[in-house]
């Protein structure tokens, strides 16, 4: 019964693309259901603050996306993007408040250094992967334990805090302030009013959504349009092919898992200009776990070939607006472990009995 | 006259089982060779040295009378070896041009620097060898995995002639072919030697061997038993050598 409505799903055009897309739908349904039921859910401020805090996990999944499509797994993403934000917020930290140096310097330095630092479990697990053929859920459980290990030790346990203020000018900033009949400016408010006025403008596109834009458009771009991004592809369809028309699969790999890593290390950045201190990442945050339901609810499967930056972008929006959504309807909070997994089993299902769709 | 692909004395061993055992065989432009033997007898480790896939343990190989120095499938594809294997080594999840262009994709510039994707390209090159090999595929953009086996082999074959095999080796190119495809294989293998392509052809179908071969290679348990030239043989003969009944130098 299953196999013949999957048939005549495959045979009518528009069911196909809605069940091709069909998180995607879902998505539009929850932002229906919730502005109807959740007071205060349809707002251009609710909206945007979903993206506002969305944007670790947009990160995340991106980075999870490619690794994934070689049918590999990146489980220290969480702990590097807090071993990042940690070593950037020490670094400001002891430059800032040397007297010596500007905010400015301080900050481009410690990131600098941060982000660097942050290709290095990636490198490991990849040589571990594509050289010594170690599992990669093993491979990056190890990078999952170190960084951990050396973000709280560089912290103490203690979140990084006397930063410079102008991180979270700039992470929590918007692009567009609009006064409504009384003009706009970007990036602050006009010169010359109070932040007590405030309230009293618009604010459009934070910047972290700016930002956001920008490393996914790039991470599209590579994984669409680029020799790179096919290879990717073809690695995770069928390795053997592959490395038979001369892709270099081993040096490919690793690449990868730098570029998972260095991901999670962008994500860090991102998260200390939203907090204003360096945070490790706390244990039971689960970024990696649910940046993993995020990418299959998109449409990717762990057996690799297949996902997408977008689609996963979907995957991590209908998990948050189903939180959002859930929260201001007053629904108990734990619910929502309960809904991450029920999507990914329906995830799981559509991919059963569509094989072909993506 | 030298032979364009030539193995001299080359050995594989896993472990302590020697899969290929001293191994000499050489084919000249235009020729087909048909290499047969029982399952096991070391046939596709033998091609996937000449191939790179497996690095020799002994022996040497040569191409064109130069020894060729083959440590990957790179450098084979290079000198111009193409291998359609058993398993045909497709990329299902990808469509019909990439795969034909796989590891070896067409690149336009997008904003005078950044190298993309010449997907237009690509797809028309495809449509052209696909033509010129009558071979006809509804569309060049569905996936691979949408296929039938006769096309998949069908795209394997293009991919090789689209890029200028001067040898071509195919691990049982009909094995799982019904009866019509099995014949446009075959028609195949016959344009490609009018081309002067080398062709190795492994294959278990004793028919296949003796429509489109000029000689015949033997295997058993790693070792070569028998080198023959089609027209002076039978398939008896043929036969117990694979089984082992007989012994011809
Ligand atoms: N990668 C490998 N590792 C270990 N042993 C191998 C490997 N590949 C092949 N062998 C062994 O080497 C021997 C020769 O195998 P090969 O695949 O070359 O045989 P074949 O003649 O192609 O057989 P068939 O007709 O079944 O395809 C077999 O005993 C096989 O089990
Ligand atoms: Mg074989």
């Amino acid at each position: 019964m299953n196999s013949s409505l999957a048939l005549s799903i495959e045979r009518s055009k528009t069911l196909r693309v809605v069940a091709k897309n069909w998180a995607f739908f879902f998505l539009l349904f929850f932002l229906i259901l919730f502005s109807i039921t959740g007071r205060g859910f349809l707002s251009v401020m609710n909206f945007q603050n979903i993206v506002h805090l969305s944007v670790i996990a947009i990160l995340m999944a991106s980075a999870e996306t490619f690794v994934i499509i070689t049918s590999g797994i990146d489980l220290s993403i969480g702990f590097v993007m807090g071993l990042s934000s940690v070593t950037a917020g020490k670094i400001i930290q002891i430059l800032y408040n040397s007297g010596n140096h500007s905010a400015g310097f301080s900050i481009f330095i410690g990131i600098s250094i941060a982000l660097v630092l942050s290709l290095i479990p990636g490198i490991i697990s990849g040589i571990m992967i594509a050289k010594y053929k170690v599992p990669p859920f093993i491979a990056t459980l190890g990078m999952w334990g170190i960084t951990n290990g050396i973000a709280l030790k560089i912290s103490n346990g203690f979140p990084v805090a006397e930063l410079p203020d102008s991180l979270t000018k700039i992470g929590n900033g918007y692009t567009l302030y609009y006064k409504p009949g009384g003009g706009f400016s970007f990036f602050g408010l006009p010169e010359g009013v109070g932040n007590e006025h405030i309230r009293d403008y618009i604010r459009l596109i934070p910047n972290s959504f700016l930002f956001l834009a920008i490393v996914l458009f790039i991470l599209y771009f590579l994984l669409k349009k680029t020799k790179f991004g096919q290879h990717t592809y073809a690695i995770g369809g069928n390795e053997d092919a592959a490395i038979r028309s001369g892709i270099n699969v081993k040096k490919h790999l690793i690449i990868i898992y730098t570029l998972s890593s260095f991901i999670a290390g962008i994500a860090g950045i991102f998260n200390i200009f939203q907090t204003g201190i360096g945070n490790f990442t706390p244990f039971g945050a689960m970024y990696e776990l649910f940046a993993v339901a995020a990418v299959v609810i998109g449409g990717a499967s762990l057996m690799g070939g297949k996902g997408g930056i977008l689609a996963s972008v979907v995957g991590v929006l209908l998990i948050a607006v189903l939180e959002n959504g859930l929260l201001i309807s007053g629904v108990e909070p734990f619910y929502r472990f309960i809904a991450v997994g029920l999507l990914l089993i329906l995830a799981i299902v559509i991919d059963e009995l569509f094989p072909d769709l993506f | 006259m030298g032979y364009l692909i030539e193995t001299r004395n080359i050995t594989k061993r896993f472990g302590g089982l020697v899969a290929v055992d001293n191994v000499s065989l050489g084919v000249n432009a235009g020729e087909v060779v048909a290499v047969l033997g029982d399952n096991g007898a070391g046939k596709s480790t033998l091609i996937k040295m000449i191939s790179g896939v497996y690095p020799s343990d002994e022996g040497k190989i040569f191409f064109n009378g130069q020894e060729a120095d083959i440590n990957s499938p790179m450098d084979a594809l290079a000198i111009g070896i193409e291998t359609i294997y058993q398993d045909l080594a497709l990329a299902e999840n990808l469509n019909v041009y990439s795969n034909i262009f796989l590891g070896r994709e067409k690149t336009k510039k997008f904003m005078g620097f950044v190298p993309v994707l010449d997907h237009d390209y690509m797809h028309e090159e495809a449509s052209k060898v696909l033509k010129k090999l009558d071979i006809n595929i509804p569309s060049l953009r569905n996936n691979v995995r949408t296929l039938s086996g006769g096309q998949r082999q069908a795209v394997a074959i293009s991919r090789s002639i689209y890029w200028n095999a001067k040898v071509l080796i195919m691990d049982e190119p009909t094995a799982a072919l019904g009866v019509a495809q099995q014949k446009q294989v075959l028609d195949l293998v016959n344009t490609l030697k009018d081309h002067g392509i080398a062709v190795i052809l492994i294959s278990h179908q004793m028919h296949d061997v003796f429509e489109v071969a000029d000689r015949i290679v033997v295997m058993r348990r790693g070792e070569k038993v028998g080198d023959l030239v089609k027209a002076e043989t039978s398939t008896e003969e043929v036969v117990n050598l694979i089984v082992g009944s007989e012994m011809v130098k």
